[in-house]
């Protein structure tokens, strides 16, 4: 079994930046093909989650742990009500006030980005802080809930 | 004005990410935070009385019906909002000492917001498919909180109801799937327009799957077992809010919007929600009787009471509508009430087993005066609340020539009396049990909502003319005036 | 025509599912059933005939496009199905830990 987990290790060692890049670019390109935020976010998540199937939940703790990963998906449910309260500044809650560029560009669509990004952020945070909690599970069953 | 609308979904939604984050720094910021927040809902929702049109629409994003989402306040969605302002805030001040027995407070009040978030979303929502995402947050929230003191009782009965609310959520979504197809939009306003005239089977297979969804979420009998358990498991707060808004939100409002206003309230469907509504009062009256579990006793009575809505509004007359819009603006105000009663009552004794209570009469003066306040106002006895909605109900039964549910109504009257006298009885009258000779009256942050609101059933019963003219008539113009065709 | 009663079977396995089966896990993969057939009827919804992508402007004028909307609603839908099955399972371990089984014949605290 020891060889089995030395092909893991190495296998995700190799993919799991690739796999990172790969949810960034749904998201960020989300305004021009099929993706967007969430799909982004999950495989996000999914490239974390990898990692501690691979090394186990104590080295994903270094990285990223349970604390962190509820602050950031918080964070980016904050960043998407901040956009879409200051739209209503001058314009309509959620419009769109940044510069829309060109079609089918990169750096268009005004404020679809940020909010992909802001999506992004909190499904990737959320799914991950969802897998570590039901699989911390058993590791500490007197743990409270909470504070 | 109408640049409010986005902020009463906002607002519940920002303090519900801000409660983990702030919650490192003080205790007890988060009930604070969600104290301030219900409260400028309430006063925003009282203040929104004051203007000028009778509908206020709200384009998301600047985007313009039927492609853009819009946020609608009309006179139904008002009512609600105003209700559910109402109880929420009084429900916060409540569990600021209520939740002192349990740990992780700040998740609570999360969670919390997130119900009101969801609530709020769907009565401004002026789509279906806005009204069903914002339902599934409000759900999944609620869903979360039952199961909050995490013991075997309450994860069973979070299990139910959350079985039974997916499968719902999920009849819903193929019923506005198969909307969508028949007419190729979402805005409530251009499916009442441009609805088919044909497709009889079509609408059939709608009508049935809201009815059975937006039923389960309403725990209609038959589809009513998840209630019971689910609200005597519940934190008290929680059940009050349950019970008091939020079966009525996401089962009862829905169903009026689905019904009157894009479908069409057809002979058929209001034959079948009269029956159901009179075989709720009388299934949740008789089982009712038969309970010894104070809390248990309130979810069947809610089940009941929520029967005696759906007949007046399934009437399909303006007198109809009036008897049950008010009776359902009336049991969110005793039915939490009483909720919040027995979360007292539990909070002091620590049991909910009448047979274990007797002669809290001396101990609990204050939650006797409030208790026996609502049991009045729920059974319908003048000069309550209660009474002026139930005989609405029942003269609109008799005007439309339906005496046997007139007679099942007054029938389920005198269940309510019957059990809500037991409970004055076992609890209160007999003799006080010697395990709890030392027990003392709750704590003010909790009377004071249970205060003011028995307070609000006294006074809507003595002014309830002004109470029907200013908020009911609004609800009852708006339901009427777009009615869905066939 | 097929998807559609496809959709109808799947929903038809997923109730049968909830409803018969006594095992807990067994009732959450009916439910995660019913939500593919939901989506699969959703996205269904926006198909036409000799349709292109939904891009405005990068298929000429006249031609037929797909609609974009049910794409849209099924991704929420979908979404909303993963939070709901993360919620269905994380209460599923928590009654592991407190009746040791997930048999839910052996679950009845609460009767009444």
């Amino acid at each position: 079994m020891g060889g089995i987990r030395l092909i893991v290790k190495t296998i995700t060692r190799i993919t799991l930046g690739i796999i990172f890049l790969f949810g960034c670019y749904l998201t960020f390109a989300g305004h021009l093909t099929p993706g967007g935020g969430f799909a982004g976010g999950v495989i996000v998540a999914i490239s974390y989650i990898l990692f501690v199937l691979a090394y186990g939940e104590a080295a994903a703790a270094e990285k990223i742990s349970r604390f962190w990963a509820g602050v950031i998906m918080c964070l980016g449910l904050l960043l998407f009500i901040v956009i879409a309260l200051w739209g209503m500044w001058d314009g309509y809650f959620l419009g769109n006030f940044l510069p829309k560029g060109d079609p089918h560009d990169l750096l268009s669509a005004g404020t679809i980005p940020w909010l992909n990004l802001a999506v992004m952020l909190l499904t990737g945070a959320g799914l991950f802080l969802a897998f570590l909690l039901l699989i911390g599970f058993e590791v500490a069953p007197q743990e409270e809930r909470g504070t | 004005m109408s640049k409010l609308l986005p902020l009463f979904i906002a607002g519940p939604l920002l303090g519900a990410v801000l409660i983990p984050l702030i919650a490192r720094l003080n205790r007890r910021l988060p009930e604070w935070l969600a104290l301030l927040i219900t409260l400028c809902l309430l006063g925003a929702a009282g203040g929104l009385y004051f203007r000028g049109p009778a509908y206020l629409t709200y384009a998301v994003g600047g985007h313009l019906p039927p492609l853009g989402i819009n946020l609608v306040l009309d006179g139904l969605s008002h009512l609600l909002l105003l209700t559910v302002s109402l109880v929420t805030s009084l429900v916060v001040i409540y569990s600021m000492t209520y939740l002192e027995q349990y740990t992780g407070k700040r998740w609570f009040y999360a969670l919390y917001l997130m119900i009101l978030t969801g609530m709020n979303g769907v009565l401004l929502a002026g789509d279906i498919f806005t009204l069903f995402v914002f339902l599934e947050i409000a759900a999944l929230a609620t869903y979360t909180l039952v199961a909050f003191g995490v013991e075997k009782k309450e994860l069973e009965a979070a299990l139910r109801y959350l079985m039974i609310g997916t499968v719902a959520s999920i009849l819903i979504l193929f019923g506005i799937g198969l909307l969508y197809g028949l007419t190729g939009t979402l805005n409530f306003a251009d499916l009442s327009r441009s609805l088919p005239e044909g497709a009889p089977y079509a609408k059939i297979l709608i009508s049935v799957l809201f009815l059975v969804g937006f039923g389960m979420k309403a725990a209609l009998v038959p589809f009513h077992a998840w209630l019971p358990d689910a609200h005597t498991s519940a934190p008290a707060p929680v059940s009050a809010t349950l019970s008091g808004v939020l079966i009525k939100v996401l089962g009862v409002y829905a169903l009026i919007r689905i019904f009157y206003n894009v479908l069409g309230l057809s002979p058929v469907i209001s034959g079948i929600l009269s029956f159901l509504g009179v075989l709720s009062i009388l299934a949740g009256g008789l089982l009712a009787l038969g309970q010894g579990d104070l809390k248990r006793l309130l979810a069947y009575s809610s089940i009941s009471q929520v029967g005696y809505i759906i007949l007046g509004v399934s009437l399909g007359s303006p007198l109809g509508l009036l008897g049950g819009l008010f009776h359902l603006f009336n049991h969110a105000l005793f039915k939490s009430l009483l909720f919040l009663d027995a979360g007292a009552i539990e909070y002091s004794t620590g049991t909910r087993n009448l047979k274990e209570l007797g002669g809290l009469k001396e101990k609990m003066p204050w939650t006797y005066v409030t208790t026996l306040t609502a049991s009045l106002s729920i059974s319908g006895l003048p000069p309550f609340n209660g009474f002026w909605s139930k005989l609405l109900i029942i003269f609109a039964c008799i005007q439309l020539g339906r005496l046997w549910l007139a007679a099942a109504a007054i029938l389920g009257s005198i269940l309510t009396l019957a059990y809500f006298l037991k409970v004055q009885k076992y609890a209160f009258f007999e003799k006080l049990p010697d395990k709890l000779v030392d027990i003392r009256e709750v704590p003010w942050s909790m009377r004071l909502p249970m205060v003011l609101l028995a307070l609000l059933c006294l006074a809507i019963g003595l002014v309830f003319p002004l109470m029907v003219n200013v908020f009911i008539n609004p609800a009852v113009a708006a339901v009427t005036a777009y009615l869905g065709g066939r | 025509m097929i998807v559609y009663l496809a959709c109808v079977l799947l929903l038809s396995i997923g109730i049968y599912c909830v409803a018969v089966k006594k095992n807990l896990i067994k009732m959450v993969i009916g439910i995660i059933i019913m939500e593919y057939a939901v989506n699969l009827f959703l996205v269904c919804l926006g198909y036409r005939t000799g349709g292109v992508d939904p891009i405005l402007g990068a298929n000429g004028p006249a031609a037929r496009l797909m609609d974009p909307l049910p794409q849209a609603m099924a991704l929420i839908a979908i979404i909303l199905g993963l939070a709901t099955t993360l919620l269905t399972v994380a209460l599923a371990l928590q009654i592991y830990k407190k009746y040791g089984t997930f048999d839910i014949t052996k679950m009845r605290e609460l009767k009444g």
